[in-house]
């Protein structure tokens, strides 16, 4: 077999200090899309707000006064890396909050209208959200709910997002980068559309930020949500973008802070590791998309060359640089990954037994991937801090355990029999 | 995360009793692809009638694969009356406890273990032959669900969940399973729930169109993607009427489960009403 092409040559960041101690010298870490290493610069960032600048921004005097300044500095860096304006931004406790702030918002600003339009792929944070709203109950507004299909390659059909679109829809949430298969939707046109059409549109970034550049000064994009442990900066943090002259209605109720849209005393430490986490994120764009790219397309080759009857879920044009989700056949997830667990390598699966149902993935099942795959898709997600000889390493143990678990399997041996 | 013992791993990662028998005495296989785990068990027995070689090929999650190899050591030199006493709770004991959720994966080295027996008697299989399918995701029969909520005292649909998987799909069964949980315990079943307001009536036609578009969208593709087909034949009202072709590899263990994944998908996407048939058969007869 030709090896993969060697890796671009830009530098990656130096490693992470607890890698250097030694007490995770034997974890290969492929699972960033469900959460990131906080970055040794965002941890120094955040450590004088646990020390001596404990103040409350919004106090009157000076000591505290002085720690509102500090917000506002991390305020303007995650505003950069979006392109939008710092006004435009509230800080929230995660990217769920956020997603559950802008949907209930939508509503609670068109109160005439009562349909909402999401996809059949979105995060739980969006779709159990929009499937209770769907639910009839006592004392509780009811709202019809289309969940847009996904093809086989896990894409929209945009025309049938115009189709779906009527007098009643009162938002669009459509998420920008899918979690599992990191497929990325046309959310420009999708914006349009809503524009178009006099729709609220709303998308969850959380897995797009720090991964692909956005300049939402030219996006047709009324709210957008992310969150910090993505890209980062530690769990607990989130921002919900809402465009400058988008009508909002605060889902936390409280205090006057971020400007009446979210009660509740920001957590300045993590307010300030956010923006660093903004800041490194917006040097580190080039290297994750050229670097970190580059490691997976060498980890999904030399994957699929290594294991016979394994693909790739999931459109590889439109996607993220950092994901791949590559189905075995005729194996079971949660085998495989407690088998990579003995070599220290971390990944995720949309099979039953991980996804704490007994059935495979809602992402899996909406783009009709075959029960024969479903059950054997595994996700790999890298960072920037991820090198080659990582991947060199996972491609080395994986395909063996493959063949381990599809001689224990009763399934797919004439079909792999052929395959040789 | 996995709450597994070191009996677990042990048997997971380094099972003794994998691979085929040929020409097996016993010969059997509960579960399938579609659900996630399937089980075959195969064994051969000497002269006194004792089980002098077994053998077992599992999909499944390490769990699952745990589960099988403890029960062939189980298994191995006992005659098949001993064999038959062996109880799920045995096989999870043998391997210092399974999660609760994974309870089901010892239930299936017991079915697997009372269907080799059964069909090597000849015997009917009690639990899959004489039940009633109530669970259709996972083909699970009131059988299967009675005889463990009796053995193990279980007072939940979710626990019934954890053993038997009944109830942990679409949860169109959870009625069903109230019922059986009820009578297993003898009170009268709970007050059904106030029936949701009715979903805006759909016409005949309508309701046609949208079956033909989930078929066409949802349900072929799965099926074609395993070497199989399906055929709408008829709607009326809520009854439909399909025929399944080509070569479904995968369902011949339990094409229960294969109609009753279907009929869960028309409800879901289509109507909680519909009732599926399949009518494969009359109509290659006639
Ligand atoms: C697409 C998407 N949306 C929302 C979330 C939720 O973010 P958080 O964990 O900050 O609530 C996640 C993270 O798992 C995600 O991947």
């Amino acid at each position: 077999m030709p090896r993969p092409p060697a890796v671009a040559r830009v530098a990656p960041p130096a490693p992470l200090p607890c890698m250097k101690e030694g007490i995770m010298d034997k974890v290969i870490y492929l699972d960033n899309n469900a959460t990131t290493a906080v970055a040794p610069e965002v941890r120094d960032a955040m450590e004088p707000f646990l020390r001596e600048l404990y103040g409350n921004p919004s106090s009157i005097h000076t000591f505290g006064g002085r720690v509102a300044h500090y917000v506002e500095e991390a305020r303007e860096r995650v505003a950069h890396l979006l392109g939008a304006d710092p006004s435009e931004l509230i800080f929230t406790s995660c990217g769920t909050e956020s997603d559950n702030a802008a949907i209930r918002s939508a509503l609670a600003t068109s109160p005439e209208r009562h349909h909402i339009v999401t996809t059949r792929v979105e995060h739980p944070a969006v779709r159990n959200l929009c499937q209770l709203l769907a639910t009839p109950a006592p004392g509780r507004a009811h709202y019809r709910l289309t969940e847009l299909p996904v093809d086989a390659k896990g894409m929209l059909d945009l025309g049938e997002v115009d189709r779906v679109i009527d007098d009643d829809t009162a938002v669009v949430s459509v998420m920008w980068a899918n979690n599992e298969t990191g497929v990325v939707f046309p959310i420009e046109e999708i914006g349009a559309l809503c524009r178009k059409r006099g729709v609220l549109f709303h998308t969850d970034a959380v897995q797009v930020v720090g991964k692909m550049p956005i300049n939402l000064a030219r996006m047709p994009v009324d709210m957008l949500s992310l969150s910090g442990h993505k890209l980062h900066a530690p769990k607990g943090i989130g921002v919900l973008y809402v465009r400058r002259g988008t009508r909002f209605s605060p889902f936390i109720m409280g205090g006057h802070q971020e400007h009446n849209r979210r009660g509740g005393t920001e957590s300045v430490p993590l307010v300030a590791a956010l923006g660093k986490a903004a800041e490194l994120a917006e040097k580190n764009m080039a290297v994750e998309q050229t670097r970190v790219g580059a490691l997976r397309d060498r980890l999904e080759k030399g994957l699929l060359a290594g294991a016979p009857s394994a693909m790739v879920n999931g459109d590889r044009e439109h996607r993220l640089p950092n994901t791949t989700n590559i189905s075995f056949e005729f194996v079971e997830g949660e085998a495989i990954l407690l088998m990579l667990d003995q070599f220290g390598i971390c990944a995720s699966s949309g099979s039953a037994c991980t996804s704490g149902s007994l059935e495979p993935s809602h992402v899996m099942r909406a783009m009709g991937v075959p029960f024969t795959a479903a059950h054997g898709s595994i996700r790999f997600s890298l960072s920037v801090y991820n090198t080659e000889e990582e991947i060199d390493r996972v491609i080395e143990v994986l395909p063996p355990i493959i063949r381990r678990l599809r001689e224990i399997s009763p399934f797919g041996r004439e079909k792999l029999a052929a395959a040789k | 995360m996995w709450d597994y013992t070191e009996k677990v791993k042990e048997h997971f990662l380094h099972p003794k009793n994998v691979g085929e028998i040929p020409n097996p005495d016993l010969d059997a296989t509960v579960g399938n692809i579609t659900c996630g785990d399937a089980l075959r068990l195969m064994a051969k027995l000497d002269k006194a009638g004792r089980i002098a070689e077994a053998k077992f090929q599992t999909f499944g999650c390490a769990s699952a694969i745990a589960s099988s190899d403890a029960l062939i050591d189980l298994i191995k030199g006992k005659t098949l009356d001993e064999a038959a006493t062996i109880t799920n709770d045995d096989i999870a004991r043998f391997l210092g406890g399974l999660p609760e959720a994974k309870m089901h994966c010892s239930v299936m080295g017991m079915e697997a273990l009372q269907k080799a027996i059964a069909t090597y008697r000849k015997t009917p299989f009690t639990l899959e032959d004489e039940g009633k399918i109530v669970c259709r995701c996972f083909g699970v029969t009131d059988k299967l669900i009675e005889k463990v909520v009796r053995e193990h005292n279980l007072r939940t649909i979710e626990e019934v969940t954890h053993y038997t998987k009944a109830g942990g799909g679409c949860g169109g069964c959870h009625r069903e399973i109230e019922a059986i949980l009820a009578r297993a315990h003898g009170r009268a079943p709970a007050q059904a729930a106030p029936a949701a307001p009715a979903p805006r009536a759909m016409t005949n036609l309508q309701r046609i169109n949208r079956i033909q578009e989930v078929i066409a969208s949802e349900i072929r593709p799965l099926l074609q993607a395993d070497g199989g087909d399906i055929e709408l034949v008829d709607v009326d009202a809520t009854h439909v009427q399909v025929a399944f072709r080509g070569h479904c590899a995968y369902c011949r263990v339990s094409d229960v489960t294969l109609k009753g994944s279907v009929e869960a998908k028309l409800r879901e996407l289509v109507d909680p009403e519909i009732v599926v048939e399949d009518v494969g058969d009359k109509l290659d007869k006639s």
